[in-house]
């Protein structure tokens, strides 16, 4: 019966091989452009190794990438605070209202940060003498206030328009159900929209804190000394490009490793949604 | 306010028309990146939705690379990196003398760059947004691949993809700025230099916010132009 069966068995057919068509040959030479672009790389960070070099800027670095991580944390930290007033009267109905805060995201979003610290740095500068009068000065002397300071109002503007978009999406009948179970204003805004309109801004919010990251490396312009100022400062002192090959490496392995947070905490929050 | 009329005067005492050509130069800077960068981001959203594998890989480590360093690093990366090595290789062949690198050049290679992986993400969910017989519509009246491509798929998938280019545009045009630190006389660096001679860093610093809101301004004016045009088609 099974020796019948092995008989009649039909072998399959081996898969007709895939032809080089013309696509696949450009797909090859670019993986393998990149394979090679790569060992170039290693080999020459490896040539470049110099021990002296390593011990001296090391810890400089490191000092730099502290600098960014703080900067950047507490300005998107600051600007959240900052940016639920905002996207408040963003949401609110009266024109005066809406229109300065529409003025204010207008102006933040479509400026270069650059020139925002710059206006900020060297501009308000220009007015030491009534900031002195009323003790402010002393903040505003100090570049890393000045980037924190332009970097909060900046990033408020974005996050603000992040918030009210994701609480307009939040269909309205939401708002009416609770109204209907008698839910109070504040109480349906804070444990029915919000929660809804969170998930949404999810993905936006973690684009912004990479956007903030790699934007926070032009404070190096301004003086303060992040994993970009240091990096500027070890090439001005050893002409050696790898300064600038490290700073890539460790600017590329921060947002990698936040994108892949992100993604995994955006799957754990939406796991309901799943279907 | 005398004085702030003759800093913004036209000729010798005033500055306007040194930041006038720095709006010329930052303009200029952003038109010549844009169908660079376009360019560059349609063949890598080809490649993304292709069926063979190694292409797919291959764009993939471009965008990763170019969406995950900061824009300035990029810019300093091209900038000095270009200068190294060709300073390298005019040596190997016996030239001493170091090369400086247009600046022009250097930014709108490294914008052009960036632009382009971004743009490669808008155009690869546009082509999501087309659907599958529109190909085989294409293919069924006798059209080969490429002309499906070209005269059915191009023209939906540049309406379906304007918002995003615009926004694109829009963050393009913020981006030039950066160029003025490796020594292009944009606006940023045309009113950084007015206001460090004038010592009047609130007002120029001010005056080169406005000027960027103004183009953005213009440029949506002149988007939505361009929308109207491409819906003309949806029109009932």
């Amino acid at each position: 019966m099974s020796m019948a069966a092995d008989t009649t068995r039909v072998e399959r057919p081996p898969a007709p091989p895939k032809p080089w068509t013309r696509t696949r040959i450009i797909g090859w030479l670019l993986v393998a452009f990149w394979a090679l672009a790569g060992l170039g790389f290693v080999i020459y960070l490896y040539n470049a190794w110099n021990i002296d070099l390593v011990q001296k800027y090391g810890p400089r670095y490191w000092s730099g990438l502290k600098t960014t991580i703080v900067l950047v944390g507490l300005s998107l930290l600051a600007g959240a605070l900052l940016s639920v007033p905002v996207a408040l009267a963003r949401l609110s109905r009266n024109p005066v209202v809406n229109g300065i805060a529409y003025a204010y995201v207008y102006f933040f979003r479509g400026t270069p940060l650059l020139a925002q610290a710059f206006l900020v740095y060297y501009g308000i500068g220009q007015f030491s003498a009534e900031l002195k009068a009323i003790g402010l000065w002393g903040f505003f002397r100090d570049a890393w206030n000045c980037a924190f300071f332009a970097f909060t109002l900046n990033t408020a503007a974005y996050q603000a328009e992040i918030l009210r978009g994701a609480i307009q999406s939040v269909p309205k009948g939401q708002w009416e159900g609770a109204d209907a179970l008698g839910i109070r204003r504040w109480y349906t805004f804070l444990r029915i929209i919000l929660p809804q309109a969170l998930i949404v801004a999810l993905r936006p919010y973690g684009n912004e804190i990479i956007l903030m990251i790699k934007g926070s490396a032009i404070v190096a312009i301004i003086t303060v000394y992040d994993l970009m100022g240091e990096t500027r400062r070890a090439y001005s002192r050893t002409f050696d490009f790898q300064t600038y090959l490290w700073a890539a490496v460790i600017y590329l392995l921060i947002v990698e490793t936040l994108r892949n947070i992100w993604d995994l905490i955006e799957k754990r929050l939406t796991r309901h949604l799943k279907r | 306010m005398d004085k702030v009329a003759i800093l913004l005067s036209w000729g010798d005492q005033g500055w306007a028309d040194e930041i006038a050509s720095g709006v010329v130069v930052t303009v200029a800077l952003a038109l010549a990146t844009l169908p660079f960068g376009m360019l560059l981001g349609f063949f890598i959203a080809l490649a993304k939705q292709s069926r063979e594998p190694s292409l797919r890989l291959a764009a993939n480590i471009y965008t990763t690379i170019f969406r995950g360093l900061p824009e300035l690093l990029t810019l300093f990366l091209v900038y000095f990196g270009v200068q190294i090595g060709l300073t390298q290789a005019l040596k190997a062949i016996g030239f001493s003398e170091g090369i400086e690198v247009n600046s022009f050049a250097a930014g709108m290679f490294a914008l052009g760059v960036v632009f382009s992986s971004y743009a490669s993400e808008v155009f690869l969910s546009a082509f999501r947004g087309i659907p599958q017989g529109q190909y085989e519509g294409g293919f069924a009246v006798g059209l080969s691949s490429g002309q499906t491509m070209r005269l059915v798929v191009l023209p939906q998938l540049i309406r379906i993809a304007l918002p995003g280019l615009a926004n694109l545009w829009l963050v393009l045009l913020k981006d030039t700025a950066l160029v003025s630190v490796v020594g292009l006389s944009d606006i940023l660096r045309q009113t950084g230099i007015a206001a460090r001679v004038s010592k009047e860093a609130f007002l120029f610093y001010g005056i080169a916010c406005l000027l960027y809101l103004v183009l953005a301004m213009i440029s949506s004016i002149g988007i939505s132009a361009i929308e109207r045009r491409a819906a003309r088609g949806n029109a009932r």
